[in-house]
């Protein structure tokens, strides 16, 4: 894991990120039982407390660059850790949105790739077409040939479907997206 | 006690509709046999799911919101895919609590919202239905069937809904009463690795095969598992020494209901559950 270096710090990154995740990371005493208690901690480049601490000391590009952000899945385990009862799974929601939104390097794209391809396909169906979702996907990743395998056993399985179930008011579901701007 | 879940509004979402069609078909099925009747919101659409979750709440809480406002309130809505249930149910705590938000999810369906429609968790219906007496004819059905209950995350909640009720060893309970046999193991509420299957598989297959060891190592003969997600990463991301049936909770409440395994159901699994299931049914 790597060590904190305070080089560029943001002053007012933590009260940002505080009011956009409806979280008081203040609580945070840092005492690790959400590190501890997640699954994915050991793959992340910071333990997720770590990223609580570099929030506090306003080292935004290393939270935003981080690849912990991206590989929380959001499962809320560490919330039941947590004695303080700090929303971690907001506040990493809140860190990936503003990784978008000011464009810096993701740590993590295949991640961000997928969540896109699921969004693509619920705009155009209204709901997850997975096998599609799959194939883009892969087409994006340049990844044409792992889990070919699984892709026949799942087909020959019938757990894929060829065809979307789809919602048939297509139009609600545009307009579902502006009221999603109007909203975030 | 008298069992007042009788007719249920029904939201299935999309795994339940398409890569978890067993599960869904199990389940209407298991509560056919106790005259539980389920009416589809019409024209439903994905909940959000994890995706719109981790980079667009706007779009989580719009998509969230048409379902909500889909659904008549003079019935639960019944939902039983956990995601799904912890999508809507923060939409609606979100609708509740803040104002402003819910102003223009208002104008925008052109309706008020019904803040008390009530989200019917799976699980609550089956401890209502457990407590109101509907399995007490069921007893010793699962015939000592060794069984690793598998929550992954569904038990996991944000500290703002924390307070809502868990229903934590429900799948134990249920299984004991129906005469099956729960192990004891440390894996039933570590996450499955969600949408890292796809993206970071290795990272997914990792947690998966520890998951599926420590299953095999407790003695189980099968996972029994509530959640479609799950279902689906544990059975995909399975390495072939590591492999132990899962079934969907909806597929061994049926199996102890009617006393045989529907061959549709179990045809759809990657892990072949037959041998066994032939330890003590026809299959
Ligand atoms: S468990 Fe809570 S208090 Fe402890 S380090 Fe993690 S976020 Fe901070
Ligand atoms: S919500 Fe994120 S940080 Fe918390 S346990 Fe899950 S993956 Fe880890």
């Amino acid at each position: 894991m790597d060590t904190i270096t305070l080089t560029s710090v943001s002053d007012n990154f933590v009260q940002a990120v505080q009011e956009k995740s409806r979280s008081d990371l203040s609580r945070c005493w840092h005492c690790l039982c959400c590190s501890g208690g997640c699954p994915f901690a050991k793959d992340m480049d910071f333990f997720p407390n770590v990223i609580i601490r570099m929030v506090q000391m306003g080292l935004k590009e290393k939270v935003l660059t981080s690849s912990a952000i991206w590989l929380c899945v959001g499962c809320n385990t560490c919330s039941m850790e947590c004695p303080n009862a700090v929303d971690m799974a907001a506040m990493m929601d809140t860190l990936r949105r503003m990784a978008i939104e000011e464009k810096v390097t993701i740590a993590e794209p295949a991640v961000l790739s997928f969540h896109q391809k699921v969004i693509d396909s619920i705009s155009r169906y209204g709901r997850t077409h997975k096998l599609e979702i799959m194939m883009r996907y892969k087409l994006s990743e340049k990844d044409f040939f792992s889990d070919m395998d699984l892709g026949l056993r799942m087909l020959s399985r019938r757990k894929l479907d060829l065809m979307p179930s789809k919602v048939k008011n297509k139009q609600q579901i545009q307009a579902l997206f502006k009221l999603a701007e109007d909203l975030s | 006690m008298t069992f007042s879940h009788k007719e249920l509004n029904y939201f299935p979402g999309c795994s339940l509709a398409t890569t978890a069609k067993e599960n869904n078909a199990s389940l209407k099925h298991f509560l056919e046999q106790f005259d539980i009747r389920l009416t589809e919101i019409p024209d439903w659409n994905c909940c959000g799911s994890s995706s719109t979750h981790s980079i667009d709440s706007g779009l989580a809480l719009a998509l969230a919101s048409r379902n909500l406002f889909l659904a008549p309130a003079d019935k639960p809505l019944l939902i039983a895919c956990p995601g799904c249930y912890l999508r809507l149910g923060d939409a609606k705590w979100t609708l509740n609590m803040n104002q402003a938000k819910r102003n223009k999810v208002e104008k925008h369906f052109g309706q008020p919202f019904q803040s008390d429609l009530q989200l019917l968790h799976f699980f609550e219906l089956l401890a209502d239905m457990s407590h109101s007496g509907l399995f007490k004819d069921l007893p010793g059905r699962l015939k000592g069937l060794k069984i690793a209950s598998y929550y992954g995350c569904m038990l996991a909640r944000p500290p703002r809904l924390n307070k809502m009720p868990n229903h934590y060893g429900l799948i134990e309970k249920t299984m004991t009463a129906l005469g099956g046999d729960p192990v004891q193991w440390g894996f039933s509420n570590t996450c499955c690795g969600t949408f890292l299957s796809v993206s970071r598989p290795l990272i997914a297959s990792n947690l998966v095969n520890r998951i599926m060891k420590a299953a095999i190592r407790s003695g189980a003969e099968c996972i029994v598992t509530a959640c479609a997600m799950c279902h689906l990463n544990l059975e995909i991301r399975c390495a072939p020494e590591n492999r132990i049936p899962v079934f969907h909770f909806s597929e061994i409440l049926s199996l102890a209901r009617d006393g045989k395994p529907s061959r549709e159901w179990l045809n759809r699994h990657l892990i072949d559950p037959a041998p066994v299931l032939k330890t003590r049914w026809q299959v």
